[in-house]
């Protein structure tokens, strides 16, 4: 087990190396030169002062030792300086960072509070009214893509009914009410998606669940269908749940970053937009290092969750 | 009712020669079609509509011209109702939203279908390989695939676009296979693995034949199915990927037709005039949605069939 966990971290790190690596190149291969960045058209005439530009930002080094020193200092946490504002990368992210998150907690938060219910009932009531009703907005939620979602969430709480703000983003510190507002409409936008997927996963796992003879055992007992559901049945489903949330961080993160362009919010996903609009590349490089971490760190927890939780994995892995 | 209809097609199938099996299995896909619910029925004919519109949107009689701008010329108005010249209305810049959402479908259906083609191809191949041969080419080809999958996709689509410049239709399908078709090959290598356990590749073994024969004769028409069958989960997946990518404003260029970028012009005015944004978020929901009714629908028939052998 030890020894898994190890393999587990060793691909961890391998995978982070190979996409900052590969970012970096893409980077340097495609068109687009830093310079222009760095110092306006009409000011790139002089070339001695164009010459101490590169020189200054090491844009004249082999790639292979930018991207070494890049390495050497992201290792103590310096993603290095934008090249259009000059602040430090790592600044901006620790910055940015808490309302991208905050808004991908409260989805998979939202999603969960409507999946699991509708989940459970759903398999309880398998091939009944209830389930094929359900089954069918779950079909149509898995259908929205998450701007359409939005929009018509902002035509008719923002626009129409005027309950949240269209748009902007209160931080926390304004206090908790502000806040909450802001964050209501993007993280809905997110969650009816996901509830629709979560959903669909809880109940095809229950459906199997509720057929083990250890459910049958317990309404012989005469336990009422409810505690039987949640208490029982609810547990041994939550598997495949667990791994889906964990894979989900993925298209969330994809999400949130369609979410801050239309509801305008400044968190992580909107500072990528920018910077690649500006060709930022520092700030880019660092922002796609951080999200793949994220995503890898988050599945490399659930796998290992899943060894502890089923030893069964453990042997045939 | 369905019974009596498969008995129907019992006592009309004639048995004996070789063309009667043929005739038989069109009958069975007949009574499978016949058996399916309303609601896809609605679905695949949509399907089928759309993807004919798209494909005919140039010969289709009376159909408006998707960038002609009425209200320069004099002949139109911006933000128009449904009328008998505009069916559905004309937009904030006084286009027919009619043509428009049909040649943006040509756009949404190119886009899928080259990315789903890509993907069935190198997942079929690469899947293929790597479930049948494991050991060290196995390892390399997933641990580049885990790389891939890990790598934030929309991300990467957004900034290769946007360096590039140059936003042509061919280049954002070009730029999005190379996102596409690791998932493919999971699946493919995951079939892969599946069918080289089974008796036929075992036996195939046995009687000396060579790993390059196995690959091609056993291996991939087994893979194949599979991989075709998540290409299909895919097409809902790419266009709500290139609608996402219209309505950021790095699909396909302005003033080209396409749906995302349709509901991206009509956001500006939504409170001026609903419709433009519904159109298109409708077509688009529909579309997205029958696809996925029909995998569910596929699913759940060749679900019922293994069950029955």
């Amino acid at each position: 087990m030890p020894k898994m966990i190890a393999s587990r971290l060793l691909r961890l790190v391998l995978t982070l190396l190979t996409v900052s690596f590969a970012t970096f190149v893409m980077v340097n291969v495609l068109p687009g030169d830093a310079i222009n960045a760095l110092i306006p058209i009409d000011a790139q005439q002089d070339q001695e002062f164009v010459e101490q530009v590169r020189e200054e930002w090491g844009l004249n080094d082999p790639m292979l030792v930018r991207y070494g020193r890049w390495l050497g200092d992201a290792v103590t946490g310096d993603l290095g300086d934008s090249i259009v504002t000059g602040q430090p990368v790592t600044a901006e992210i620790t910055h940015r960072l808490p309302i991208t998150l905050e808004i991908m907690f409260v989805a998979v938060g939202l999603s969960l509070l409507l999946a699991v219910p509708l989940g459970v009932f759903s398999a309880y009531r398998e091939g009944k009214r209830p389930d094929r009703v359900i089954s069918g907005f779950a079909q149509l939620g898995l259908s929205m893509p998450v701007f359409v979602t939005g929009l018509i969430l902002i035509y008719i709480f923002a626009l129409k009914l005027n309950w949240f703000p269209a748009t902007g983003w209160n931080r926390l510190s304004n206090g908790l009410g502000p806040n909450l507002k802001t964050v209501a409409l993007p993280a809905m936008s997110l969650a009816i998606t996901e509830a629709a997927v979560y959903t669909r996963v809880l109940r095809s796992d229950m459906i199997i669940t509720l057929k083990e003879n250890y459910i049958l055992s317990a309404r012989a007992k005469g336990l009422t269908d409810r505690f039987v559901l949640f208490r029982h049945g609810l547990r041994p489903s939550l598997l495949t749940l667990v791994t889906v949330v964990g894979l989900s961080v993925g298209t969330l993160i994809g999400g949130t970053l369609v979410v801050e362009f239309l509801f305008a919010i400044p968190g992580i996903g909107k500072r990528i937009f920018s910077a690649i609009y500006q060709r930022d590349f520092m700030m880019v490089q660092g922002i796609t290092v951080l999200i793949t971490a994220f995503y890898v760190i988050i599945n490399t927890l659930v796998d290992v969750a899943y060894m502890v939780v089923d030893p069964r994995i453990r042997r045939t892995n | 009712m369905s019974e009596s209809a498969a008995l129907d097609v019992a006592e009309h199938q004639p048995t004996g020669d070789g063309d009667s099996v043929s005739a038989g299995r069109v009958a069975s896909v007949l009574v499978v079609l016949k058996q399916m619910p309303w609601l896809t029925k609605f679905c695949v004919t949509w399907l089928i509509l759309l993807v004919s519109a798209a494909i005919f949107a140039d010969v289709i009689p009376g159909l408006a011209n998707p960038d002609y701008q009425g209200f320069i010329f004099g002949d139109g108005k911006t933000n128009d109702g449904p009328s008998a010249r505009h069916w559905l209305g004309t937009d904030n810049v006084s286009r027919d939203i009619l043509a428009r959402l049909i040649y943006g479908a040509r756009v949404s259906l190119i886009f899928a279908v080259s990315g789903v083609a890509v993907g069935v191809t190198v997942g079929c191949i690469l899947g293929s390989i790597s479930g049948f041969l494991r050991g060290f080419v196995d390892t390399s080809v997933m641990a580049f695939v885990d790389v891939m999958l890990s790598f934030p996709a929309l991300v990467g689509l957004l900034f290769v676009t946007t360096l590039l410049e140059a936003r042509g239709l061919f280049i954002l399908c070009a730029v999005t296979a190379i996102f596409v078709w690791p998932r493919f090959t999971r699946v493919g290598r995951a079939t892969a693995i599946t069918v080289s356990g089974q008796d036929f590749v075992s036996a195939a073994k046995a009687i000396g034949t060579s790993r390059r024969r196995i690959l091609l004769r056993e291996i991939l028409p087994n893979v194949f199915p599979a991989v075709l069958a998540y290409g299909l989960v895919s097409m809902a997946i790419l266009i709500i990927l290139e609608s996402t990518l219209s309505f950021l404003g790095l699909g396909v260029e302005i003033p080209t037709a396409s749906w995302g970028g349709m509901i991206a012009q009509a956001r500006q005015d939504l409170l001026i005039n609903v419709w433009p944004a519904i159109w298109p978020s409708v077509t688009l929901l529909l579309t997205v949605y029958s696809f996925n009714n029909l995998v569910d629908w596929l699913r759940a028939q060749t679900a019922v069939r293994s069950a029955a052998v």
